[in-house]
């Protein structure tokens, strides 16, 4: 049995925030779950993925966020309680779903889960998509802890029902990937029959509908903000003169710095679990009596801009203040010490001595950023394009994966990235106005994702690039999960079909299309220089499963590569691949056997043949 | 309880996320609370990672700079990187067998030489507790053990408020039937090390 469907309602248990959030669900009678994987949300899927092999609850890796979105709102339009799962940047390409959809509403409960990632431990960008609350007139629920976060799941599935609206769950990536005991609640049937009414003057959004839809919208925002007044997740610590206002995590590190500054008894705190729409009446009645505020917040001056209005509205002069030169910045996460150091400044008492080491004197030492695996395909791939084209420059839009990776030396291979499908439509302006070959990377998954339509553009409009897809057979970078075009057998699942990258391609209209094995070096280079010389939009479609989920799935290994004497150090293999299984040891190459995959690479690359498997 | 903040840094696939599990289950069982957090989004390939632990009474997940009680390093090179998290009262535990970046492996940086590492982590810590965990792994017949002979050695140092049989305990539990004997030897082996 899972670990989430454990039956033990009161048992204590040490949980991941993203597990808990699982659980929530499973708690609160979700009965539809859907996702597109991305850190640091992908535990949450995962979790439930793995569950929906044992009971009724389904689940779905849906190709996008989008469409994620669109298959949970009909559910729950359909009478089933529903999750929907992604990162923040995720919610930017569901945006179109989620504006609208605040139209329509929902009959069963719809949680939307996004995992802001402030310092971007794993993103490309830090927004704060509280705003998409704001924007779409949705309520917005934010923990502090795993333990909220799976209460939260659950009261975000009361709310939804109670408004008719989608209620947004907004984490930060240290909820999500944080640890702490979670008391366990009962998990109930879930109710997985549903049923659809037809009402089309509400549910097909016309002008003329959503005109009358946008006035229920707003009419359901001032009975949430009553929610809100009156929510439990909104609640104020102690009574001292002075006020801070904190959401999420950040209200753990004000307790201990309150504790560690000795002003508990100083300083009242807001909380802010639902923080939107604002609870106005009760931040009128936290304001009155303040001498000065704090506002406390990782990311946008969301709650600060929000309690300023307030104060305005009931004539409240005091100093509110949050985002400022010397206080909290917009960029990046907040820790205890920062937190601390701040209100000590704001509230003018002494702060805790720092206990730093001087590191002054410290080596250099040297950088470890992520690499690609031993035996990667994808290095092979980068290599064997840079061969192919020889020596001519190439300008290389890349996407979204693992293989972002190839920015890094010696591989080189990434020049543009922006988002998730980027790499398509990016690449037709690059090949439109520049004199440069255009050779833009994808990956399979993404390119289900959101390369699709990009390729669509480029045949129509004739656009002059190659595209390479790098095609794993999985979904990598987030933890393996799979995709249109995985065989699901091998994952041991059913019922699933099976889509050919090849098959969509030329059904798309690309003439010049080559399937390659980037473990075959010499040939790969033929096929890709052939495709490079082709007029219009080309393919490469470079197919080879990721060793990771090889070995995952229980694939047969290979034998591992050692260097042989008839090396004559010219380093190629190092200089040219980075390949994190080999290294120089008193001036030699040698490979580790451990992480050798045995991919063979190397040994294709080095002009002494002097890399061969080994004997054993 | 006062609170004991712990920082544990690796390199991916070292296995210090189990370790933290371990500790972190062996504390629950014993009711010390206990809260973590990880960074691991591109552990598997190749990156640092880094635990947090914090036992006893605080709220934060996570620990500042300059606030770790004890700083459990996996690898030397990554234990001398951390010592920003470390002040002059850190309990420093590290595993001296070296994982050099591929970094160093193209010419781009030198691996430092260990002498200088263990005396740098001398100078400016409390204690420091460092041996080669490979090898005692090794010993115990499972190379990937490192992290159960570092456990080991850092629950004997006596700040993390947990006990060798909770922690004993947690790993007959948490880690895989075919394993947990020589985890258990390792984590002896580890223990025996610290004394
Ligand atoms: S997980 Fe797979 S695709 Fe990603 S870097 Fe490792 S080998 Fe390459």
């Amino acid at each position: 049995m899972h670990k989430l469907l454990e039956d033990a309602p009161g048992k204590k248990a040490l949980y991941l925030g993203n597990e808990a959030i699982a659980r929530g669900a499973l708690e609160a009678g979700v009965a539809c779950a859907t996702t597109y994987p991305g850190t640091p949300s992908s535990e949450i899927s995962l979790a439930l993925f793995e569950v929906s092999k044992e009971t009724d609850l389904y689940f779905e890796y849906s190709t996008n966020e989008k469409v994620a979105l669109e298959v949970a709102a009909a559910a729950a339009n359909a009478g089933i309680r529903s999750l929907c799962i992604m990162k923040h940047v995720g919610v930017n390409v569901a945006a179109d779903v989620l504006m609208t959809l605040a139209y329509v509403g929902v009959k069963a409960g719809l949680v939307i889960m996004t995992a802001d990632d402030p310092f971007m431990f794993s993103s490309q960008n830090e927004q704060d998509n509280r705003y998409y609350g704001k924007m779409a007139g949705l309520v917005i629920l934010e923990p502090s802890t795993p333990q909220e976060a799976k209460e939260m799941v659950g009261m975000g599935i009361e709310l939804s029902e109670k408004l008719g609206e989608p209620v947004i769950l907004r984490t930060t990536t240290r909820v999500n990937h944080s640890t702490a005991a979670v008391t366990l609640g009962g998990i109930p049937t879930r109710a997985t029959e549903g049923s659809f009414t037809k009402n089309p003057f509400q549910y097909v959004t016309i002008p003329a509908v959503s005109r009358k839809l946008h006035t229920r919208l707003l009419a359901r925002l001032t009975e949430a903000e009553k929610l809100s007044d009156e929510s439990p997740s909104n609640f104020i610590v102690g009574s001292g003169p002075w006020g801070i206002v904190v959401n999420g995590v950040s209200f753990n590190y004000v307790r201990d710095a309150l504790s560690e500054l000795g002003i508990g008894d100083r300083v009242s705190v807001f909380r802010m679990g639902f923080s939107n729409p604002a609870p106005k009446k009760r931040i009128a009645e936290f304001l009155a009596g303040r001498e000065k505020i704090l506002v406390c917040e990782e990311g946008e001056p969301f709650m600060e801009e929000m309690v300023k209005a307030v104060a305005q509205e009931n004539g409240v002069v005091i100093p509110i203040k949050g985002k400022a030169a010397g206080l909290f910045s917009r960029e990046g996460e907040f820790d205890p010490a920062l937190v601390r150091g701040v209100a000590a400044r704001f509230f003018g008492v002494k702060d805790l001595p720092a206990a730093r080491i001087d590191l002054s004197d410290l080596p250099e030492i040297p950088a470890r950023p992520p690499n690609l695996c031993a035996g990667c395909p994808h290095r092979a791939t980068f290599y064997e394009v840079k061969a192919a084209a020889g020596g001519r420059t190439l300008i290389n839009p890349t996407d979204i994966g693992c293989y972002t990776l190839g920015v890094l030396p010696p591989l080189s291979s990434a020049d543009f990235l922006i988002c998730m499908g980027s790499s398509l439509g990016t690449a037709a302006g690059f090949s439109r106005f520049t004199k440069d070959k255009t050779v833009a990377f994808i990956g399979d998954s993404t390119f289900f994702h959101s390369g699709l339509p990009g390729l669509v553009n480029a045949v129509f409009n004739n656009h002059n690039f190659t595209l390479v897809i790098l095609d794993n057979g999985t979904t990598a970078m987030t933890g393996h999960q799979p995709h249109p075009g995985v065989d699901m057998a091998e994952m041991g699942f059913s019922g699933y079909n099976r889509i050919s990258i090849e098959e969509a391609v030329r059904g798309l209209g690309v003439k010049t299309v080559v399937v390659t094995d980037p473990y075959k070096v010499k040939k790969s280079v033929e096929s890709i220089r052939e495709a490079l010389d082709a007029p219009g939009v080309s393919v490469v479609i470079s197919r080879q499963i990721c060793p990771l989920y090889a070995r995952a799935v229980k694939r047969p290994r290979r034998k591992p590569f050692a260097v042989t004497d008839k090396c004559r150090n010219h380093r190629d293999c190092v200089d040219k691949l980075g390949c994190p299984a080999m290294s120089v040891v008193n001036g030699r190459v040698s490979i580790n056997r451990e992480q050798c995959t045995g991919c063979a690479v190397c040994a294709q690359v080095c002009p002494e043949n002097a890399i061969l498997p080994v004997k054993d | 309880m006062k609170p004991v903040r712990l920082i544990i840094v690796a390199v991916g696939g070292q296995g210090n996320l189990l370790a933290a599990r371990v500790l972190g289950e062996a504390a629950l069982s014993e009711n010390v609370p206990v809260r973590m957090s990880e960074i691991h989004g591109m552990a598997q390939r190749g990156g640092v990672v880094e635990s947090a632990m914090i036992f006893g009474d605080a709220e934060s997940p996570i620990i500042s700079d300059g606030s770790a009680d004890v700083l459990l390093g996996f690898e030397p090179a990554e234990t001398l990187r951390a010592l920003n998290r470390a002040n002059p009262e850190t309990v420093v535990v590290t595993n001296t067998a070296t994982l050099p970046p591929f970094t160093a492996a193209i010419g781009r940086g030198v691996y430092p030489e260990m002498e200088k590492i263990l005396s740098l982590l001398r100078a400016k810590t409390g204690r420091v507790i460092a041996f080669d965990a490979l090898a005692l792994a090794r010993e115990a017949k499972n190379p990937l053990a490192l992290n159960m002979v570092l456990l080991g050695a850092l629950v004997r140092t006596g700040r993390i408020p947990v006990t060798p049989e909770a922690v004993r305990r947690a790993i007959a539990s948490e880690t895989k039937k075919a394993f947990v004997d020589s985890n258990i030897a390792a984590f002896e082996l580890g223990f025996e090390k610290a004394a």
